[in-house]
């Protein structure tokens, strides 16, 4: 039991993380959130955010197209959680709002994180969403990529006691 | 409605729609927005080992991002037959992919690279092996990708998420501008 106490709070740590949920969420619920991550495969792909060419052109500097998508989603976010915030709402499910804060601690693991994550980035031309996108879009080879990519969250979870956070 | 289905989106089109996500799963069901996370749910459902840190109930904390993860390989394969195109780079960027030797700048991402062949050449392996597991380390180690940290994470302004997204940029600039060059010039 208290294994399981240890990772509830640590949960907060993954990004999709949000309260922690009494009981899984309800068939019906599930559907929304498959539509939700159809519309999300979408929208990435037609935002041509997925493009391996596009990722190089932006860590080249070449085309603002990337920074101000990543600008403008930032700020559509920011700004719908304040309107959130202000309304009060509950979420559908009957939940209040909550939007839990990131313990930052020393920041070596979002530093150190980060870097290697971006290493990453470059090198395949996609972080985790477009990786999945992309296989539904037919670049095959990238199971390849998701199983090396779940291989490395493994080798992380097997290292973590001994790295520095 | 033509354009806006099959055409490029502009940016100011394309990033309100990725931030949308945010509040609309925050509505749904308290969620945060984030990809990443799957990586450990799949471990825990798969692999757990004797790993603290996959010893959790992933069904009731993941089931949710597992569904709609599940969704985004659909929603990638509906974009691929509706509005498909090739990206219209900037001159400078078509430039400097002539200096990498990558001449075909059709699809999402080079062909040369990214087939199953290319799995046996050294550029291949390292973009889509290396580059994988980096990409699921780090995420790991970081506590968040692009969409958690860096849409999710700085619109919530929070400072772990800013570390974490100097330091995508970091490593982005460090593999686009010094090790891509490389590899690519190995066959």
């Amino acid at each position: 039991m208290s294994t399981q106490t240890i990772r509830q709070s640590a949960q907060f740590e993954g990004c999709g993380g949000g309260g922690i949920p009494k009981t899984a969420p309800r068939a019906s619920l599930l559907l929304v959130y498959l539509a939700l991550g159809i519309a999300f495969g979408f929208v990435l792909t037609r935002a041509e955010v997925v493009s391996w060419f596009r990722i190089q052109e932006m860590f080249h500097f070449e085309s603002f197209r990337m920074y101000g998508i990543i600008g403008s989603a930032v700020v559509t976010a920011a700004l719908s959680i304040a309107g959130l915030k202000r309304l009060g709402l509950h979420a559908a499910n009957g939940e209040p709002i909550t939007i839990p804060d990131r313990p930052l601690g020393k920041g070596i693991r979002y530093a150190a994180g980060g870097t290697i994550f971006g290493l990453g980035w470059a090198l395949t031309g996609a972080c985790p969403g477009p990786l999945f996108s992309l296989v539904g879009s037919g670049v095959s080879v990238l199971l390849v990529a998701i199983a090396s990519a779940v291989a490395g969250t493994w080798l992380y979870g097997w290292l973590r006691p001994h790295l520095p956070h | 409605m033509h354009a806006f289905l099959f055409g490029e989106w502009p940016w100011y089109v394309a990033g309100p729609l990725i931030g949308l996500f945010v509040p609309a799963l925050l509505l749904v069901g308290n969620k945060i927005f984030g990809v990443s996370a799957n990586l450990s749910h799949i471990c825990a459902a798969v692999a757990p080992g004797k790993i603290e840190y996959f010893r959790y109930d992933w069904r009731r904390v993941g089931s949710w991002n597992l569904v709609f993860l599940a969704g985004v390989v659909a929603g990638g394969f509906v974009a691929a037959h509706f509005g498909a195109h090739d990206v219209a780079l900037s001159a400078a960027a078509r430039n400097t992919f002539a200096q990498f030797g990558i001449h075909d700048l059709s699809g999402l991402a080079p062909r040369e690279i990214f087939n199953w062949y290319a799995l046996l050449t050294v550029r291949g392996f390292v973009s889509i092996v290396v580059g994988g597991l980096l990409v699921g380390f780090g995420t790991a180690y970081a506590a968040g990708c692009t969409s958690g940290h860096a849409i999710s994470g700085l619109a919530s302004l929070q400072p772990a998420s800013l570390i974490a997204v100097i330091g995508f940029f970091a490593g982005g600039l460090a593999g686009s501008w010094l090790i891509l060059p490389l590899l690519l010039e190995v066959r």
